[in-house]
């Protein structure tokens, strides 16, 4: 048979999908042991009882001299800023995509402008955030929404451009004016493409948190990372990223429930079209 | 009732002349076949009849008055595909038309309102043969019954003028027959003009009351782009058919296969498709 025909069952699916990840500790776990047995206060491949040691001390002792538990801390404040930055990027995104993709007078005024800022890169305008916001919270998700927005609203418009043209005229054919159109006929179209368009950029809006929160904060994953490195916890650090990485992966889950459930019929119409 | 007049219409695209000298009169209550090579433009008429494209020269008036610059209620349209709307069940594509017209800035109806629509959009998806699909989803349905959705949804808002372009070309001659027959019963009940684009020259005197053909008079390489199509024939189908009155024409005793041919009962040649 041919090689794109050849398929593997459910269970060596499941094997193959492992296999990267499981080479991956064996090569970390090898790595270690050689290290540790050279030299047992080795700090930059711990083993496995020291990241119980870290994962102990962040994750489920209380800080002595705060009383705060240093890991759901850092989560949770993380967590609000990304959630706060995706939340006002998704809506203005919607907001201006939607208006600039029907619209031709808002896509002729906004279009070539949303075009440039794109192209600023987001981490270059940091620090005139700090000058102008100061170094508070709303610097950071200042910085999570210039640098999502832009790519949300083009991202929308060219979907809304993608839409068959049928659609829109079969809409006014049956008395539809612009605002019906924009509510009944392509906003519930281009919200479960929003969805794809949030998952998207899930990666560069944790990359903007994670570079505000090492620069100018006092809490947050961020921050504890770019803290500890100074005395190379690397017991510290590489459950952390693990733990960024699972957040990031559930956070794309739920994204992908969310769109099966609430658009149910965009799967089909996907494949369909 | 509604008359449709095209005068003089021309239209080019750059260089290129797609149509040139149509005029038409379209009577009421008529159903007209549109028919043509390919790339004649017969879309391109059909659009402009729609509003979604503007002649570059000449009038296209319904009764008497010029056609609005933007698509409208009066004139309902089935394209080829991506006519019905992806997100909407079939229940509520149909109901979307009635919704749009009487919805408000919500384009939503609510209580009685909404109740007597579902109705009546019931009722139409019953007569297209979609009742027992109402909650699915467009996507979950055959070509032909999309085809046949998008049809009741044209025809809840009540259309003055339906306009088809080709909107069963992607069908199997077996479903096709239904639908043709499914097609004629919604014209006898509603009234409207029908303007029908098709490739199918059966199917065009099957159903229509007047075939117009569009073809390129000249047809020479070096004349193509400054020609375009006009009408070269323009037939009416015989025996007439009368909108409104399915049996107008037909002999209630029609002759069997093997009987004699006779003078008296059949003076006029028949359509083999009509006796079915
Ligand atoms: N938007 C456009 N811009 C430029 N040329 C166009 C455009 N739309 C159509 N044409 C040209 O007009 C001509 C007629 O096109 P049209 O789609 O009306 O043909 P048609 O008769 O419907 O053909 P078919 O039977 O294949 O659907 C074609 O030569 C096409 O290239
Ligand atoms: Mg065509």
């Amino acid at each position: 048979m041919r090689l794109i025909n050849r398929r593997p069952d459910r269970t060596s699916w499941m094997l193959l999908a492992a296999l990267p990840f499981v080479a991956v500790l064996i090569a970390y776990a090898l790595g270690s042991a050689v290290r540790l047995a050279e030299n047992p206060s080795d700090k930059l491949l711990p083993g496995l009882t020291s990241f119980v040691d870290a994962i102990d001390r962040m994750a489920f002792t209380p800080d002595k001299r705060t009383g705060d538990i240093l890991l759901w801390l850092d989560t949770g404040t993380s967590l609000m800023r990304l959630a706060a930055g995706i939340a006002i990027a998704a809506a203005g995104g919607l907001l201006v995509g939607l208006a600039a993709g029907l619209l031709p007078y808002v896509r002729a005024t906004l279009a070539p402008f949303v075009t440039v800022v794109s192209m600023v890169p987001p981490l270059a305008v940091l620090p005139i955030l700090f000058i102008m916001v100061g170094l508070g919270e709303a610097s950071k998700i200042t910085l999570i929404v210039v640098g999502v927005l832009p790519c949300l609203i083009r991202d929308l418009m060219l979907k809304i451009d993608d839409l068959p043209r049928q659609q829109l005229i079969k809409a006014q054919t049956l008395g539809a004016n612009s605002w019906t159109i924009a509510i009944r006929v392509v906003l519930p179209q281009i919200l479960p493409r929003l969805i794809d368009s949030i998952r998207l950029n899930l990666g560069p809006a944790w990359l903007f948190l994670i570079s505000a929160e090492a620069i100018a904060s006092e809490s947050g994953l961020g921050y504890r990372i770019f803290l500890v490195r100074r005395y190379l916890a690397m017991d510290v650090i590489l459950p952390y990223v693990a733990w960024i990485t699972l957040l990031c992966f559930l956070m794309d889950l739920g994204l992908r429930v969310l769109q099966r459930r609430a658009f149910p019929w965009f799967e089909d119409a996907r494949a369909g079209s | 009732m509604t008359q449709i007049s095209v005068r003089d219409v021309w239209k080019e695209y750059g260089e290129q002349v797609v149509l040139e000298r149509i005029n038409l009169e379209i009577a009421p209550r008529s159903f007209v076949a549109l028919v043509g090579p390919s790339g004649c433009g017969k879309t391109t008429f059909l659009r402009m009849l729609l509003s979604q494209e503007v002649p570059t020269r000449g009038d296209i008036l319904i009764d008497g008055v010029p056609i609005s610059p933007e698509p409208g209620p009066d004139r309902g349209v089935v394209f080829q595909r991506y006519s019905v709307f992806p997100h909407l069940t079939v229940l509520g594509n149909v109901l979307l038309g009635a919704e749009l017209k009487g919805g408000g800035v919500l384009g939503r109806l609510f209580g009685t309102a909404r109740r007597q629509a579902k109705e009546e959009a019931a009722k139409l998806l019953d007569a297209v043969g979609l009742s027992h699909a109402l909650d699915k989803y467009p996507a979950q349905l055959s070509g032909g019954m999309q085809q046949r959705l998008a049809l009741a949804q044209a025809l809840i808002a009540k259309p003055k003028v339906l306009l088809l372009d080709e909107p069963f070309g992607a069908l199997d001659p077996g479903i096709r027959g239904d639908v043709h027959k499914l097609m004629r019963k919604l014209w006898h009940e509603h009234p409207m003009s029908v303007v029908m684009v098709t490739h199918d020259l059966s199917e065009a005197f099957h159903l229509g009351t007047r075939v117009i053909a569009f073809d390129r008079r000249r047809n020479l390489p070096e004349e193509r782009l400054r020609y375009g199509a006009s009408i070269t024939n323009d037939i009416e189908v015989w025996p007439r058919r009368v909108a409104g009155n399915p049996g107008f024409g037909k002999d209630p005793n029609p002759p069997r296969r093997d009987d004699p041919a006779t003078v008296d009962g059949q003076p006029d040649r028949d359509d083999p498709a009509d006796a079915a």
